[in-house]
């Protein structure tokens, strides 16, 4: 369980993080999600006190995480940078981790096997690939048999393979009670994997919602209809909740009418259809949704006070 | 589902199997097993006492042979047992740039994230790695000081003492002392810059640079200035004829034992005020 309560961060004249709050509820896999420079990272790094709120708090598991005696049973962390000396081999990495939390050297071997290192375990952790090294940061948050997981791009560099066994992971993870809080560019990767979703842009939390959720809400019943003649169908299909755009000559987009009704209007009125398309909104779509917004929202502040972020 | 997915009340789970906990003693123990690990560490130690041992031997040896033709002067204050120990001059650079690495190296790398990700209350780790490259330091250079004072008074000969010859044994864990500091005083550093370079440079202005840009002081001043800075201070501690200006030998290693705790306090401070 975490727990963010109205956390900003400044990095001199920049509010990387915004007055976020939100938990992140254990039995579920949680996506974080923002563009690049959104302060996901940096909330990371807060989480496990590696930087310093300039207000707020975080919880994790009851306490800050410098107050646990057992931080590494509490919290396993991967953030997105290498965090590992180069010309150390990749078990006495572990076994240097190991060593603070008074772990044996077994639950490092075990580990590594998990992890599939084995055969690179006693090479200079320096020479390995992005996979390998993911592979690397995701033995050592595993290692303390952490309750909470934190991991900033965990598939990064990772062959589709990895993907997917890091999605398993994760959701084996969750399934066993643990929290699970991980972020990504993938939206996609997101989509298949996580059960609930908290996006941010500038620093400011966009959304907290269910995945299917955000999906729907984002989906808004759009249809591509192609017919030659367009500009009779688009009467035939006006009504009070329906919106009908003209995209091209022969393109409307309709906005409030499901496919199936479509296809009966423009039977009724004896109309051609060369095309009838329902527009999936993909994650991807609502997320780009969403932090355009954030632009939005940021560009009009100044003038009307701030349009009403509706939350999804 | 478990009962914690369905319950999001707050609750301090119980803690890992049995004593999975973060101790100070793990800490040094994490430490030591660190830098055991790599092979810059042993490289580094391993040049700087060689080095150490190697220049004792060469100027004892060189000495012995330049003694007929050597001023009457500089013969009275020959110093047998300092001129074999002068090889931790050299020694200096190798702990000093090591002492700054094991810090420096962490932040240049990133290891330093993982590090205090595993004991994010942080100052068990600088106790840590200052206790750790302290006891290396002290047991690598005192082998290093007995070696050269062993191997330079054999070569100096009849003009060699023996260890029990007044202040010999104090020379010799003197020079072991002083590097361990310079070490102490290399590793606050590193905390404090984090950087290698800088760190480095630091350390060098501080032992190397400072006094000869005292010495541009007014004379007046200099007296009450130059005995002051480190290694004027710390030196003494491995000589038997001192210059009078300067410190005895144990008051001036308490000082320079002062600028070491203030590197570490100040360095302790930077930890735990900046992020990581």
């Amino acid at each position: 369980m975490i727990e963010i309560r109205e956390l900003s961060k400044r990095f001199g004249a920049k509010l990387a993080v915004d007055s976020l709050s939100f938990d992140v509820h254990p039995g579920m896999v949680t996506g974080f999600l923002g563009p690049n420079g959104a302060g996901k990272s940096t909330t990371m790094r807060m989480i496990v006190g590696l930087d310093r709120p300039t207000e707020g708090t975080v919880i994790v598991n009851g306490r800050p995480y410098a107050e646990h005696p057992d931080p590494l049973h509490q919290v396993g962390v991967l953030l997105e940078a290498k965090a590992v000396h180069t010309s150390r081999s990749a078990r006495n990495h572990l076994r240097v981790l190991a060593a603070t939390h008074g772990i044996p050297t077994s639950r490092v071997d075990e580990m590594i096997n998990l992890v599939g290192l084995d055969d690179v375990a006693s090479k200079q952790a320096g020479g390995f690939s992005l996979g390998m090294g993911q592979r690397l940061g995701i033995a050592s948050a595993l290692l303390g048999d952490p309750s909470v997981l934190v991991l900033d791009e965990p598939v990064n560099g990772l062959d589709p393979e990895g993907v997917r066994w890091v999605r398993d992971l994760l959701k084996y993870k969750a399934s066993q009670g643990c929290t699970v809080f991980v972020s990504s560019h993938l939206m996609s990767e997101m989509a298949v994997t996580a059960d609930h979703l908290i996006v941010i842009g500038r620093g400011r939390l966009l959304a907290d919602s269910p995945t299917s959720e955000l999906i729907r809400s984002a989906s808004s019943n759009r249809v591509m209809v192609r017919t030659p003649d367009a500009g009779r169908l688009e009467t035939a299909l006006a009504g009070p909740d329906v919106t009908v755009t003209v995209t091209a000559p022969d393109v409307l987009e309709v906005d409030g009418l499901a496919s199936a009704r479509i296809g009966e209007i423009a039977l009724a009125e004896r109309i051609v259809l060369h095309e009838l398309v329902p527009q999936q909104a993909s994650l991807e779509e609502a997320f780009m949704e969403m932090t355009a917004d954030t632009v939005e929202f940021h560009a009009a502040a100044g003038s009307t006070g701030g349009p009403d972020r509706s939350s999804v | 589902m478990t009962a914690a997915a369905v319950a999001p009340v707050t609750i301090v789970p119980p803690a890992g199997p049995a004593g999975m906990r973060v101790t100070q003693a793990r800490v040094i123990r994490s430490e030591w097993l660190k830098f055991r690990t790599l092979r810059s560490s042993w490289i580094t130690l391993g040049a700087g006492m060689a080095g150490m041992v190697g220049i004792g031997l060469l100027v004892s040896w060189a000495t012995n042979n330049h003694w007929s033709r050597m001023d009457p002067i500089e013969r009275l204050t020959f110093d047998p047992a300092s001129r074999s120990l002068t090889g931790a001059f050299l020694a200096q650079l190798a702990v000093g740039v090591l002492g700054v690495l094991i810090v420096s190296g962490e932040y240049g790398t990133g290891m330093i994230r993982s590090t205090l990700g595993a004991v994010p209350k942080r100052l068990p780790v600088v106790w840590a790695k200052v206790s750790v490259f302290a006891v290396v330091t002290f047991v690598s250079t005192l082998v290093a000081a007995f070696a050269a004072f062993f191997g330079g008074q054999a070569l100096l000969s009849s003009h060699g003492v023996s260890l029990s010859a007044p202040d010999a044994l104090r020379c010799v864990i003197g020079a072991a002392l002083y590097l361990t500091v310079v070490g102490i005083l290399a590793t606050g550093l590193g905390f404090m810059i984090r950087n290698t370079a800088g760190g480095i440079a630091a350390l060098f202005g501080l032992l190397l640079v400072l006094p000869g840009l005292a010495r541009a002081l007014p004379s007046s001043w200099q007296n009450w200035v130059v005995p002051y800075l480190p290694s004027q201070a710390g030196m003494n501690l491995f000589a038997v004829i001192r210059d009078p200006s300067t410190l005895a030998a144990w008051t001036g290693f308490g000082v320079f034992c002062i600028w070491a705790a203030a590197s570490v306090a100040l360095g302790a401070w930077v930890l735990s005020h900046r992020d990581a």
